[in-house]
């Protein structure tokens, strides 16, 4: 079991309290997903030369400080850096592989969870009030975000294995269920060149369909290549910098309730988290179909 | 009519379903209504007396499972395995209905106005179900007695390994599954459809614009012809 949530908020001037509106989604589905919580929010675009990367470190008083000083010493680049205990957010115009090589060799216990112009990514292990409180989640602002609590079926319970997981720039994918196939298709994957960060079954999933669209596929070619390709349940709730996406396995295995406002429109595995949102009782509620693709544009 | 009002934002779950497991001499013939379900699972189930139940708003997974007697009203949608293993009584649900409606149901009557998600009446056991919906993929699945009415579209094979359930669908039905089949709608059906409409708030739909469905009875028996697929 797991549960998902995403949020989309239409109106303008909510967008500032996208990270309160969607505490009760996830507080609603920590029954679903008490061992780890995560949360992808996408923001006001960065600089156009600019990209920024959400960091993780092992430990809450790591020296992020120390990580900037020794960036700008070795890079000659300086870069700005807003931090949250074991987690930061690092901006700089520098090539994304140089960032991740000189990461991986002079910080390898720092891991990368997201690159992008909007995304910021944070997720750890505990109940999702936990890490909410750990990454002051209540106070996100944004467009629209994905969201994620998780009852491990499948692979261990680390930081690294909680959702969302991210490929490429500005993508994410968050999963209940579980899949067959994903060590095969990792297989596939790895054998394009793909590197993986964990044997989790999601992280196929979400950079497969990284990989297919950077092959060229629209999000919906990549979805469809998607129904092809995965075998095993889900419900996928993916972002990207400009939408929010759902699908769910042909059988409907594992849920997925839609509750679509003027102001937003909210997914989640139940009903019990969309039910404290403003107005709900006016929203257009329904359960999306199985093999049918959802997507939302900001 | 006595009416009683529970609200979920305020009492705990478990100390309303205590109270609807009250003894029957207590409850029968009262009305109670059940405030800001908010999704929650398991909302009166388990009822064994006469009494009325309003849910009013969504109620999560297996909403008035195992249901004998009582009427429960669902005023908004209802999650997986509403009315599960319902065993007389009445279950209504005005909004939709997630997967597994009805599953394994051996009496009483559900009835779903909207939609109903994969698996509706799944192992049917003798409840009879009308949705005035569709109904989703596999409903029907082994379905053994008791009967659906769809007044809506069916969706991929429907009445699989069926065995005497009836299933009744106006509209559309994406597939068959093995061993259903078309068939005449006879006297008896047809007064049994006449009154589940009647009894579902549809009496203005007319009986003749359904098909009966039900089953081809060629799994009840071991074929010779099939020892080389085992």
């Amino acid at each position: 079991m797991c549960g998902i949530v995403g949020l989309l908020v239409k109106n303008p001037s909510m967008r500032a309290n996208i990270g309160e509106l969607m505490m009760p989604m996830l507080i609603g589905m920590t029954e679903r997903g008490p061992d780890s919580a995560g949360m992808a929010v996408f923001t006001a675009p960065v600089a156009g030369n600019e990209l920024k990367y959400s960091l993780y470190a092992p430990t809450m008083d790591f020296n992020w400080q120390g990580l900037a000083h020794d960036f700008d010493a070795h890079l000659g680049s300086k870069v700005s850096l807003s931090t949250k205990g074991n987690h930061a957010i690092l901006i700089s115009h520098l090539e994304t592989p140089t960032i991740k090589t000189w990461i991986k060799e002079h910080y390898p216990q720092v891991h990368m969870l997201s690159v992008g112009q909007s995304i910021d990514v944070y997720k750890d292990t505990g109940l999702p009030a936990d890490v909410a409180a750990r990454y002051d989640l209540p106070q996100l602002s944004g467009t629209h975000l994905v969201g994620h609590t998780r009852m491990a079926t499948e692979s261990a319970i680390t930081p690294a294995h909680a959702h969302p997981f991210t490929a490429g720039r500005d993508w994410c994918l968050v999963h209940n269920g579980s899949l067959s196939n994903a060590n095969s298709l990792r297989r596939k994957l790895q054998h394009e060149g793909i590197d993986f960060e964990t044997d989790n079954d999601t992280e196929a999933a979400c950079r497969f369909l990284e990989w297919r669209m950077r092959e060229g596929d629209d999000l919906k070619t990549a979805l469809e290549h998607g129904f092809d390709e995965l075998d095993g349940f889900y419900t996928l709730l993916m972002g990207t910098k400009d939408q929010l996406a759902l699908i769910r396995d042909p059988f409907a295995c594992k849920p997925a309730v839609v509750a679509e406002h003027d102001d937003y429109v909210a997914i989640a595995s139940e009903f019990r988290s969309l039910a404290h949102l403003p107005d709900v009782k006016n929203a257009h509620v329904f359960e999306p179909s199985p093999k049918e693709m959802y997507v939302w544009k900001v | 009519m006595e009416s009683l009002k529970f609200d979920l934002a305020a009492t705990p779950l478990r100390e309303v379903n205590q109270y609807l497991h009250s003894p029957a001499s207590e409850l029968n013939g009262k009305h109670v209504v059940i405030h800001n379900p908010n999704g929650a699972h398991n909302i009166a189930v388990g009822l064994k007396s006469d009494v009325q139940v309003t849910i009013d708003g969504h109620a999560g997974y297996y909403a008035a499972g195992m249901n004998q007697l009582a009427n429960v009203v669902v005023t908004g949608s209802a999650g997986t395995g509403v009315a599960e293993n319902m065993m007389s009584g009445v279950v209504h649900v005005k909004g939709f209905a997630s997967n597994a409606a009805g599953a394994t149901a051996q009496g009483g009557l559900l009835i779903i106005d909207g939609d109903a998600g994969l698996r509706c009446g799944i192992s049917l056991k003798g409840a009879d179900i009308v949705v005035g919906g569709s109904v989703g993929s596999f409903s029907a699945f082994m379905a053994q007695a008791g009967n659906l009415v769809v007044l809506g579209d069916a969706g991929e094979a429907l009445g699989d390994s069926l065995y005497e359930a009836r299933l009744f669908v106006r509209g559309e039905v994406k597939s068959l599954g093995a061993d259903c089949e078309e068939k005449p709608m006879d006297d008896e059906a047809r007064q049994i459809l006449v009154d589940l409409l009647a009894k579902s708030g549809h009496a203005d739909v007319s009986p003749d614009s359904f098909k009966l469905f039900g089953s081809a009875r060629t799994l009840y028996n071991f074929h010779v012809d099939n020892a080389g697929a085992y």
